[in-house]
């Protein structure tokens, strides 16, 4: 648990990660994600409970566990004025890498930066920044990562390479603890996903089984005026179905338990996602 | 893992030295020309004028001498101020730092330790400077940079514990203000202060940079049996504020 005066942030979470996995920590802004991480490296203390990083107790053994994991944080904190190589270098002594040169190369050939090695750091794209930042936290070669909304603010076609990126850390078995408030990165990467809101986790399991549990199989989204929609909506929910605002639309959710005449025909019928869970249950709209 | 640990506190050493090639240029441009400056118009100015000689020493020596502790102070409160905000706040430095297998204790430990070692490089400037203005060479002029240094370490800790403690970066005008400037301008280095009032005289002892002024000339001039008790008075300041500066990082850094 952790409180800030009046607040509490995270809010008596039990959060056990297996060896090996990508867990996605889903949950919208303020959720209680980035202190969670904070608190996994020690930079942050909790007022109540007990937490183990790798078979190391904190705060007690946080040095050691901060030796054993990598951490990529939500905002770049790289050195601009400094080349990309002494970025790296940097690190690799931090994490007491004995051979520094070879984890600079190493982190180069992560980042796809071999040829911007003795440029400035201000020099380089948004993209080549954050593939930058993922391999500065890799420099020590941690069996356990920590991303920080890894792709916030990034176009979607850097959030993609920078996914791919992920997905072969995951392969390769580093466990990965990733937050993330985008429903599309905790779907394609985590191989569980943990929701949270209000500094709870409030549902945990893989995401098919999310939906399964949460959603149904089909949602049905339906465009109409607001007139319309209030009475779609009305028609569902004496149903006993669930409804969710989808923009300018409104989400049916499950809606394959729909009898006659709740579902409108022009409703776009799809299978049920991952999104239709995170607003259900946190009572946010995705992004 | 232990305290303190040397490799803990080379890498974020490291990570300054990376910076420091970045803008070391500057850095030597103006502590090469802020003493001639100063030499040019206080030692040969009103040397020239108004004052010939103080406390025995030619004023170009008295004022040359003395203005390792300006270039001192300067060197070493206004970048551990300045800087320590900005990585804190702006650039989420101290963020990464700690992120690995660094606490706070070493981090401010390797800062401190390398803006001392940049001031007790820094200081003796106005030395070489002064020199050119006919100061003559010296032995002793050999320990000065390890008395800059220590000296450095008391500011630098001080300048980390006030940036930890403001909660906006203008609010270093009061300090520059009530701090720096009296303790700049009751050091010694222009004047001596035993013409001022016995009050002063009395709160000049717990002016770090007092001691250092008399150190520095003594070091150019002939050592005294006091020497030894300024030294210990400057270490203990210097354990006194590194302590401070870990307690303040820490309830800040660390939520």
């Amino acid at each position: 648990m952790k409180r800030f005066g009046p607040i509490t942030a995270v809010d008596g979470i039990d959060l056990e990660v297996p060896r090996g996995i990508c867990l996605g920590l889903l949950g919208p802004n303020g959720a209680g994600k980035s202190t969670t991480m904070r608190m996994l490296t020690g930079q942050a203390r909790a007022n109540a409970g007990t937490i183990k990083v790798l078979g190391h107790e904190l705060p007690a053994q946080a040095k050691e566990a901060r030796a054993e994991m990598g951490v990529v944080p939500q905002l770049d904190n790289l050195d601009v004025d400094v080349t990309v190589e002494d970025n790296l270098a940097v690190f690799a002594r931090l994490y007491r890498v004995q051979d520094v040169h070879a984890a600079v190369d190493r982190g180069l050939a992560m980042a796809r930066l071999e040829g911007r090695r003795r440029d400035p750091v201000d020099e380089l794209s948004g993209g080549m920044r954050r593939r930058l930042l993922l391999a500065r936290g890799l420099t020590h070669d941690p069996p356990l990562l920590l991303l920080d909304e890894p792709t916030v603010g990034l176009d979607p076609q850097i959030r993609t390479e920078l996914w791919s990126l992920i997905d072969s850390l995951r392969t390769k078995g580093t466990t990965i603890l990733m937050s993330t408030h985008y429903i599309e990165e905790a779907e394609r990467l985590a191989d569980e996903v943990a929701l949270m809101a209000e500094g709870k986790i409030i549902s945990r399991g893989k995401p098919s089984e999310l939906v399964a549990q949460h959603a149904g199989r089909e949602t049905a989204e339906v465009y109409a005026p607001p007139e319309r929609l209030a009475e779609v909506r009305a028609a569902a929910e004496a149903q006993g179905l669930r409804v969710r605002p989808a923009g300018p639309a409104i989400a049916i959710v499950g809606s394959e338990k729909a009898t006659d005449g709740a579902i409108p025909p022009e409703a776009i019928r799809r299978a049920a996602t991952l999104e239709d869970v995170f607003v259900l249950l946190t009572g946010e709209e995705a992004e | 893992m232990r305290r303190l640990e040397p490799a803990a506190i080379g890498g974020v050493m490291s990570r300054e030295v990376a910076n420091f090639r970045t803008f070391w240029k500057a850095t030597t441009f103006s502590s090469v020309l802020e003493p001639a400056v100063y030499l040019l118009a206080f030692g040969l100015g009103l040397g020239a004028t108004i004052v010939d000689q103080v406390d025995g020493l030619d004023y170009v020596e008295y004022v040359g001498t003395g203005m390792v502790a300006t270039a001192v102070i300067f060197s070493s409160a206004f970048p551990a101020m300045f800087g320590t905000f900005v990585k804190e706040r702006f650039q989420r430095t101290y963020d990464a730092i700690l992120a690995a297998p660094v606490d706070v204790e070493e981090l401010v430990t390797a800062e401190m330790l390398w803006i001392a070692l940049r001031s007790g490089f820094y200081g003796c400037f106005p030395l070489i400077v002064s020199m050119l203005f006919g100061l003559d060479p010296a032995a002793g002029m050999l320990v000065v940079p390890l008395y800059a240094f220590i000296t450095a370490l008391i500011f630098a800790g001080f300048g980390i514990a006030v940036a930890a403690s403001v909660a906006k970066i203008d609010q270093f005008n009061y300090v520059t203000t009530l701090f720096i400037t009296p303790l700049f301008l009751v050091a010694g280095t222009f004047f001596p202060i035993d013409q001022l009032p016995e009050a002063v005289q009395v709160a000049s002892q717990l002016n770090p940079l007092h001691h250092l002024v008399e150190l520095v000339r003594h070091a150019c001039f002939g050592f005294e049996s006091t020497d030894l008790l300024r030294v210990a008075v400057l270490i203990a300041f210097a354990i006194t504020m590194w302590r401070v500066a870990v307690n303040r990082m820490e309830k800040r850094l660390i939520d």
